[in-house]
């Protein structure tokens, strides 16, 4: 037996004729921090629901912490956190009472285990603060807080910190990873490249389908066909038109200051520059960009 | 004279005991697309609010196109486009339904808005769709929709607040393409092209023609120094950001930074390192140990790791050796581009008080 912590094979959904989950398949080992990375309606939030045995699967399955996730439903609700980017906290209610109440809900009458959760999330010092006047960041850790506090080995995070700022992004992460370090499997569902990154295997979903699954770098290394140039010129928008006819350019984007391209691998910098000279197009700068997740989307995509 | 179509100096706005907006001064000239970058509660939307005039400024002044916003409301906002975040529409009516209805809400008679309606939908992208109901449209072409309408004034100056949540990366490249040569082709659709054609009447301006006149000279002075729409973008994600001419980076009601993304990030050139390797955790510590290191970033499979001026080469050297000394491996250590975000952060921490 393999130490997955959620095995899928051929999980698929359909809603009448629309098929929102079409015969995925993949393995989330013990510890992982995994994204799934897609649009809105690609079949992200369907494949949660279906790995929390809120949705019946039309065909294939789903195995997670070892339980038929339809079936035994239950076993693994009580094993699993969710936290929601629309989560429910009660803004007129303090950080403590928040939590206090969520155990309830889950049976948890400890105190010493509440405090523990919300010394764990960093939230201790904010015991008694009302919820509705602490920052985006802090709720998100409440939020986190509450989807923690029965314990689970297995954590399903949407979009966890869509709307806070880079600093209090990364010290959010810090804590996923120290949570997975401790042997907990983090499952993340998001639209946002910026939060695919911070994940150490990312999957791509688009129109049901999963179309790729690896780690960032190999995903950019494998999936984009070329190199990420930035050329800086003047007038842009002479080069968006010369630049898609020269031999070797992959992609061209308008970016604010500059063009995005995606070059052939081993093309010469020297070519790009003649042939954009012979357009009448002045070039500032050609730098090496460096390629992003969504670099991989596009191309996966296109 | 300048190009300025929006100028605002020292705005400031309090809430009780909060300043929400404190001492912010912004200028954005024709043809750029100005970002507004940072996080919930950083005083984004309030300084939007501000300068349409939707929020009364505590003390500052905003200046749209000649038209003083505390003193000309109804001129400085007949030259806004908007797009919010929840973009209202309405799902039973259809597209072009829609933008008539903006259209008239904002004054404009059928002989105005209709000729204009179609080249904008062709622009966007949704002529196909025009008598489709805008509830049965896709994310993105709602957004698409949503743009349409903002651009059916004839805007001088197009505000998106967080134009892209929730929808597909290659609908929000298409997005970005649209803004980019939205502000880089002027003639198509701005006000430019009203030379030919009569230019857009506000409410305003219909009821008193003197200002309508004022307004045609306005924008008559203003095209013939070649001018095009200025955009003013929110975002809390630094991808968008990267996107603009100009970023202007708040937090705590102020703006703490504001220059183009490549001399914004030409700030830590040379001072940020990729390193990926393994176990992370280790490579973690070790990087946070070295004296020369100032910041270390875990991403999934990699840390970023922001070093001193000058202090790359000897941090690679030393890092390496020290790593494997400790049981770790490394597969690659280099030198990359700093991105926003790594200037974002490194903003933030000089910043704290």
């Amino acid at each position: 037996m393999s130490d997955a912590v959620i095995k899928v094979e051929n999980l698929t959904r359909r809603f009448g004729d629309f098929v929102a989950v079409d015969h995925v398949n993949f393995e989330v080992s013990a510890g992982e921090v995994v994204g799934y990375l897609g649009p809105n309606g690609s079949g992200k939030t369907t494949t949660i629901r279906m790995l929390l045995g809120l949705l019946e699967p039309s065909d294939g399955n789903a195995t997670v912490l070892g339980f038929d996730a339809f079936k035994q439903s239950e076993e693994v609700r009580a094993r699993a956190g969710y936290m929601s980017q629309k989560f429910a906290i009660y803004d007129d209610l303090t950080a403590l009472e928040n939590l206090t109440f969520y155990g309830g809900v889950y049976g948890i009458t400890d105190k010493a285990r509440i405090t523990r959760t919300l010394e764990l999330v960093g939230l201790r010092g904010h015991d008694s603060t009302l919820t509705r006047s602490l920052s985006a960041g802090w709720r998100q850790r409440l939020a986190l807080g509450i989807a923690l506090v029965h314990e689970p080995k297995l954590l399903f995070l949407d979009e966890p910190t869509s709307g806070v700022d880079p600093t209090a992004r990364r010290a959010f992460w810090d804590l996923i990873y120290e949570l997975a370090e401790s042997g907990v499997t983090i499952l993340v569902t998001t639209h946002y490249m910026d939060e695919a990154e911070y994940c150490e295997r990312v999957g791509i979903m688009r129109d049901g389908k999963l179309l790729a699954m690896d780690t960032p770098s190999n995903l950019k290394k494998n999936i984009i066909a070329g190199d990420v140039w930035e050329v800086y010129a003047d007038p842009l928008e002479v080069g968006l038109t010369v630049l898609p006819d020269v031999e070797g350019v992959l992609s061209v984007s308008l970016a604010g200051d500059h063009l995005r391209t995606i070059v052939e691998r081993g093309k010469k910098k020297e070519d790009l520059l003649r042939e954009l000279k012979r357009g009448n197009v002045n070039v500032r700068d050609v730098v090496v960009g460096e390629p992003t997740l969504e670099d991989v989307f596009i191309s996966l995509a296109r | 004279m300048n190009n300025l179509l929006v100028s605002a100096s020292n705005l400031k706005k309090s809430f009780g005991n909060v300043h929400a907006v404190d001492d912010v001064s912004l200028q954005i000239k024709a043809g750029e697309i100005y970002g507004l970058v940072g996080s919930d509660g950083a005083g984004k939307t309030t300084t939007m609010r501000l300068l349409v005039g939707a929020l009364k400024m505590d003390a500052g002044e905003a200046n749209i196109c000649g038209f003083d916003i505390n003193k000309q409301t109804e001129d400085a906002r007949a030259q806004f486009g908007y797009l919010s975040q929840r973009f209202s529409m309405y799902e039973d009516l259809t597209v072009l339904e829609n933008i008539r209805f903006f259209a008239e809400v904002r004054g404009l008679k059928s002989n105005e808005w209709l000729p204009r309606c179609n080249e904008i939908l062709e622009f966007v992208g949704l002529e196909r769709f025009k008598d489709r109901r805008a509830g049965q449209l896709s994310g993105g072409m709602k957004q698409k929709l949503g743009l349409a309408s903002a651009l059916v004034t004839k805007p001088r100056v197009l505000l998106l607040d967080e134009p892209t949540t929730g929808v597909d990366p290659v609908t929000r490249q298409d997005f970005w393409q649209l803004v980019i040569k939205l502000v880089s082709q002027p003639e198509k659709l701005t006000a430019k092209s009203a030379k030919s054609a009569k230019p857009a009447l506000s409410k305003a301006e219909v009821e008193k023609q003197n200002l309508s006149d004022l307004s045609a000279l306005c924008s008559s002075e203003i095209s013939e120094v070649e001018e095009g729409v200025s955009v003013l973008i929110s975002t809390p994600y630094m991808d968008e950001a990267s996107r603009c001419h100009r970023v202007g980076f708040m937090k705590a009601g102020k703006i703490i930074a504001e220059d183009t993304p490549s001399n914004l990030r030409a700030r830590l050139n040379n001072r940020v390192l990729e390193l990926r390797g393994s176990p992370l955790k280790l490579l973690r510590h070790v990087a946070r140990e070295d004296e020369d290191v100032e910041d270390v970033q875990a991403f999934g499979d990699r840390l970023h790791i922001r070093v001193g001026v000058d202090k790359a080469q000897g941090v690679l050297s030393r890092l390496k050796a020290k790593i494997r000394s400790e049981g770790g491996a490394v597969d690659e250590l280099r030198v990359v581009n700093p991105v926003l975000e790594d200037v974002f952060i490194a903003l933030s921490e000089s910043n704290h008080e």
